[in-house]
């Protein structure tokens, strides 16, 4: 959900009053927002670069860049499935294919309601307990499908 | 009665197969039967199969019992668990465990064992005697008990720690700085994630040393953000470590000073790579720099940098305090010391084996991890992560140790071994490599940016079964272009593994093309 005005400027005030005296400090601060808002808001760029005297493209070549940084609001729930070869080697991609079959994802990784989203992940380091996934950040591993399953109705994300 | 010691991990790798819930259970059912029982969150002792691996001190031996779920507790109380060791979950003494008992733990002498946050737990057990014994000694006797332990770089490239030391220690500037690189993006690797949320205080001492060595005041820890309970663990550390006196402005009273910052990366696997971290670190986007200047001479913010691996900064402390002979007495040819070796993938017994270097890939394989968890035949392992090369069961007898394996153009890259039954499709595997390069790639260098993504169109074309032999002729010809103009070890090693699919297993791309046509 998109935050308000006065949360997004109450967040990147706060962010920026932490960390903007850091050395280096625009990844501290981008991480910053986006732990406290979900996402890193564009009407955010201008203030963030504006502080630390960084152009609008500097700031936004850094927020493009990685792949964490979101610039829009993330889904209710965010599923983050291992796609690397650990994970594949204990039948990963199937699972994914299950995965997505399930959650009604078999062409685009965003629910249409906001519910959900897939976002891939290359390695949380559980490959002894491979295959593994985050949902919304809480870390499963040895998942099979029917564990899967499980896990998506403890979250409610399935009825 | 004095409370009974309960081990539960709170290691990353347990909790994502129900560490929480059981050191939760644990507490519950002792409350609710009126025991006195004091739960420990330790580390994982790394066999990952017994996860979650729950520990009692009984007469002062510590009892394993795994894998225990929260729904297995009830019985373990039953049973009495706390007094005595028989339960069908028991598997004896912890020490006992061949797993654990046949390996050579330096480096992960403490990990599992202790409590990560108990600054005196961490002394009871030799904690700073290495930062003691450094205080003691010149900069560059430091230096030289690094260089000749043979310690060489941990994170994959394997240069000689010692002689990265000497180049900063020798520069000339005002500032200089350790930065500890943990991103650990390598799949099949966990090594650093383990010992940073199992024994955190080792790692600040071997930056600690390094910073004396060199004569830096500040460090970074650069931690992926896909290791959260590892940055928490860090942070917190830090701060123990920094109350006690063990890091600031006057480490234990010498007039040194040394602070350190951890620092969390955003999801970019390129940021593994020395140069990129450092523009992470400098709040950029994380692409590479031009080599030279090294790091050594130009590095963070323009001053002489060490960049390490988390690893190779852990092994410090072991050098100094039990001396660089007693190092160096492990391992076999330029290979000196141990490795924590990292099991994973499709295998019974997945989890960290660290050993002197020389055990052959077999024994690891198959003496350690007993074979693939699935039970079907083992086809193939990689080596080194996802730009390490796939090795045929013929090549199992191939010793774990740097030069071998690159004579076989492998490499051993960080340790982690990924192994895959005879259900794989090679030529999926090469085309994985290809888009994971693509993906990845920071786009710096054509070879690499515009490489990946013709490789993998190249890949799926054969798989396809589209004009094989020419798409095959033009994919090997990429390959080379790759391997000898990219800039970094990303688009210079991501063919290794399409090429080792390609000689060992050729037979998956052919059949992928008759398949299709």
């Amino acid at each position: 959900m998109t935050v308000s005005e006065l949360e997004r400027q109450h967040a990147t005030t706060r962010a920026l009053a932490e960390y903007a005296d850091a050395p280096g400090a625009l990844l501290p601060v981008l991480h910053a927002i986006q732990d406290a808002l979900g996402y890193v808001p564009p009407a955010s760029v201008d203030t963030v670069a504006e502080r630390l005297n960084l152009s609008r493209a500097d700031v936004h070549g850094v927020l493009s860049f990685y792949h964490d940084f979101r610039d829009a609001p993330p889904a209710r729930h965010v599923i983050r499935l291992c796609r690397a070869e650990a994970c594949q080697s204990m039948g990963g991609a199937a699972l994914e294919t299950a995965l997505r079959k399930r959650l009604g994802l078999e062409t685009s990784d965003h629910a249409a309601n906001g519910s959900v989203m897939l976002v891939p992940a290359y390695c949380f380091g559980a490959c002894a307990c491979a295959p593994s996934a985050t949902i919304d950040g809480i870390l499963h591993g040895r998942l099979d499908g029917a564990r899967l399953d499980e896990l998506l109705h403890e979250m409610e994300i399935l009825p | 009665m004095s409370a009974v010691s309960v081990f539960v991990p709170a290691d990353a790798g347990a909790l994502a197969v129900g560490a929480e819930s059981v050191a939760r259970a644990i507490a519950a059912q002792a409350a609710a039967r009126n025991l006195s029982v004091s739960v420990v969150r330790n580390g994982s002792r790394g066999l990952y199969w017994l996860e979650p691996l729950v520990e009692v001190v009984i007469d002062g031996r510590r009892q394993a019992y795994g894998p225990v779920r929260e729904r297995d507790v009830a019985s373990l109380f039953d049973a009495g668990f706390l007094t005595r060791a028989a339960h069908p979950l028991a598997l004896g003494p912890t020490e006992d465990i061949a797993y654990l008992r046949n390996q050579e733990r330096l480096t992960f002498r403490r990990v599992g064992i202790i409590d990560p946050l108990s600054l005196a737990d961490y002394l009871l057990h030799d904690g700073y005697a290495g930062l003691r014994r450094a205080l003691e000694l010149e900069p560059l006797v430091i230096v030289k008990a690094v260089t000749d332990s043979g310690l060489r770089g941990r994170g994959g490239a394997a240069f000689p720690t010692g002689i990265k030391w000497k180049t900063v220690a020798d520069a000339q500037a005002t500032q200089k700085y350790i930065v500890c690189n943990a991103d650990e993006g390598d799949s099949g690797t966990f090594a650093d994630r383990m010992l940073m949320e199992g024994d955190p205080c080792m790692l600040i001492e071997g930056m600690a040393i390094a910073g004396l060595a060199v004569g830096a005041t500040k460090g970074f820890i650069y931690i992926r953000s896909e290791y959260p309970d590892a940055e928490r663990v860090m942070r917190r550390a830090i701060d123990l470590c920094l109350a006690a006196g063990y890091l600031g402005d006057d480490i234990l009273s010498s007039g040194r000073a040394f602070h350190l910052e951890v620092r969390r990366g955003a999801g970019a696997y390129i940021c593994g790579e020395e140069t990129s971290l450092l523009e992470s670190l400098e709040g950029k986007r994380g692409q590479i720099r031009f080599k030279p200047p090294l790091p050594a001479h130009k590095g963070l913010f323009g001053q002489p940098t060490v960049v390490n691996n988390v690893i190779s900064l852990a092994s410090v402390p072991v050098i100094l305090h039990q001396g660089a002979q007693f190092y160096a007495e492990y391992g076999r040819g330029r290979s000196r010391g141990t490795q924590p070796f990292q099991l994973a993938g499709n295998v019974k017994h997945g989890g960290l084996i660290e050993k002197a270097f020389g055990l052959t890939l077999g024994e690891l394989i198959y003496d350690w991890g007993g074979g693939t968890a699935s039970g079907r035949a083992v086809r193939t392992a990689q080596v080194g992560g996802p730009l390490g090369a796939y090795l045929p069961v013929a090549h199992f007898d191939t010793p774990l140790e740097y030069e071998a394996f690159t004579a076989r153009s492998a490499m051993l890259g960080h340790g982690g071994v990924v192994v895959f039954d005879d259900s794989v499709d090679m030529a999926a595997m090469a085309r994985f490599a290809m888009e994971f390069c693509a993906i990845e790639s920071c786009g710096k260098c054509t070879p690499c940016r515009i490489g990946a993504v013709r490789g993998r169109e190249l890949i799926e074309h054969i798989i396809a079964g589209r004009d094989v032999t020419r798409n095959l002729a033009t994919l090997r010809d990429l390959c080379d272009t790759m391997i000898s103009a990219s800039l970094c070890a990303l688009g210079g090693m991501a063919p290794f593994p399409v090429l080792s699919a390609l000689e060992h297993f050729p037979q998956d791309f052919v059949r992928a093309g008759r398949d299709a046509a």
